[in-house]
């Protein structure tokens, strides 16, 4: 074995590709949310397919895919390495009584299980969106006067109508609140793991990403609440919709 | 058994504590009761009146890892109603009286567990990976001939201070049981980033914590996945920023030194 793959397969050079993937997956959240963001622009979901069309097609971005297909296969790789690693490491005979939740926060000792319910909800995401827009090719198509537009995928319908789903949307935000959970500790133990850690910067690291995971989250959560809460099957704004979301509407 | 404090009342306590007769053997928990035990006695005392007792009645008395009693040596590894040492942070065993308990109450009693760590008997653990894990690299290379003068290495102040925390680690293994990872790496990290700190340290710095790592992987401990749990059961005080000092210290030595295997 060479000294690249000793490094690698040690227990602090899988935790380091754990920090890794992690912090470069937490940049895939901050672009997704970006552009998912365009959802609430108030044009029946014009701009939102435009902006899909552009990231299915265009060639640097399908690139650039191929390396988050990567982050998301180490990372969860080098967590079933690790959680086999580390159950072992405890031994056959456990502790009869143990307090760990008075020395230690809770997400910080059940991140496999946030990130497992984060893995399912990853998959049905998948299959629902990238695997019908990408491969199945079965989405309506945008329509209109636009020539230009005029047979890009309407992935908005897509989105609103999964979103009018009941437990569809529950599942959407449980995982919301998992990945929420998870970036808790995640954010702040990817630096940590690295070696990044000083009096000076650890402090800000820490609230920071507290502060990322509660917007990330949050805001994700609010997609699938939104259209199922206030809008109807086109994704137009209901009536009954409180009065702040019509004016905010209107704006756009 | 009176105490030195006269208003401190005598209690009556319900121990499970974990027997098991050696390595092999499958062990259990049995209950047991103590009385009369002063609140001025230290957590050990109290299982030296067990086992007083044990012998009165002709029974195998609880083997207990012990030795200074006083703090320095980190040999009292019990886990006690779920928390390493007990439920008094920065302590170890010895230094834990029974002034924090109540009369009546049920205390469980637990060797550390870890992989790396087999009970010998009953409370008693070997922590002998430990010391595999220094003869791995814990420890500088000194020149023989004539004394060098104190004066002659300097060291600033706040190094040597960071150092010397890093070096009041006791090795008791606090944290591996508390870890829910049973990992060690508090401990390694203590002893890398002690080491790596000072002048002396360089000559081996980066064999040091190769041969460390390696050490600890080998003998099973788990990965740190930095819940924390290690420094806040710590008797001494040991902080995870030297886990991050091992962390870098471990990179920077894979990427530059000589070794190839």
């Amino acid at each position: 074995m060479s000294w690249i793959s000793k490094t690698f397969t040690s227990s602090i050079g899988r935790k380091i590709i754990m920090a890794l993937t992690g912090l470069f997956l937490c940049s895939f959240l901050v672009v997704h949310l970006i552009g998912n963001l365009q959802l609430f622009k108030h044009d029946q979901g014009a701009a939102f397919n435009v902006y899909s069309h552009f990231m299915g097609t265009n060639p640097i971005i399908r690139t650039i895919e191929w390396g988050l297909v990567l982050g998301f296969g180490f990372h969860i790789y080098e967590a079933l390495m690790l959680t086999r690693r580390n159950k072992a490491a405890r031994g056959a005979q456990g502790y009869v009584s143990n307090h760990s939740e008075q020395n230690s926060e809770w997400t910080s000792r059940n991140m496999g299980i946030l990130g497992t319910i984060i893995l399912i909800f990853l998959i049905v995401h998948l299959y629902n969106f990238f695997w019908r827009a990408r491969f199945a090719g079965n989405l309506p198509k945008m329509g209109g006067a636009d020539p230009l537009t005029s047979d890009y995928d309407n992935l908005y319908m897509a989105v609103v109508s999964s979103f009018h789903i009941w437990w569809y949307v529950l599942l959407y935000v449980a995982a919301q609140i998992s990945l929420g959970y998870h970036l808790w500790h995640g954010f702040r133990s990817g630096f940590q793991t690295l070696g990044l850690n000083h009096r000076k910067y650890t402090p800000a690291i820490k609230y920071v990403g507290y502060t990322f995971a509660v917007v990330v989250s949050a805001a994700f959560a609010a997609m699938p609440l939104y259209f199922f809460l206030f809008t109807d099957a086109q994704g137009e704004l209901a009536t009954n919709a409180p009065a702040l979301l019509h004016s905010v509407a209107a704006a756009f | 058994m009176a105490g030195s404090n006269p208003n401190a009342k005598p209690m009556n306590l319900t121990l499970n504590v974990w027997r098991q007769p050696n390595r092999q053997a499958q062990g259990k928990i049995v209950e047991y009761h103590v009385k009369d035990i002063s609140p001025d006695m230290s957590f050990l005392e109290m299982l030296d009146v067990l086992n007083e007792d044990l012998l009165h009645a002709g029974q195998d008395p609880v083997a207990f890892d012990h030795d200074c009693r006083e703090g320095i040596c980190g040999s009292c590894d019990l886990f006690i109603n779920g928390r390493s040492h007990g439920p008094e942070k920065g302590t170890t065993t010895c230094q834990l009286h029974m002034r924090k308990f109540s009369d009546g109450d049920t205390i469980t009693i637990e060797p550390w567990r870890a992989n790396a760590f087999p009970v010998n008997k009953d409370l008693s653990v070997d922590r002998s990976a430990f010391d595999r894990i220094i003869q791995a690299g814990g420890y500088v290379s000194v020149n023989t001939g004539g004394a060098p003068d104190g004066n002659e290495i300097p060291i600033p102040k706040e190094i040597s201070d960071r150092a010397f925390e890093a070096a009041t680690c006791i090795g008791c293994g606090a944290c591996v049981a508390a870890c829910k990872n049973a990992s060690a790496m508090l401990f390694v990290s203590a002893k890398v980033s002690q080491l790596a700190l000072l002048p002396q340290g360089n000559v081996e710095r980066k064999t040091r914590v190769e041969n460390m790592v390696a050490q600890m992987d080998k003998e099973g401990f788990g990965a740190c996945t930095n819940i924390g749990s290690c420094a806040a059961e710590c008797p001494v005080g040991i902080s995870l920023e030297n886990i991050a000092i091992l962390n870098r210290e471990f990179l920077a030595a894979k990427a530059t030194s000589n070794n190839l295997a």
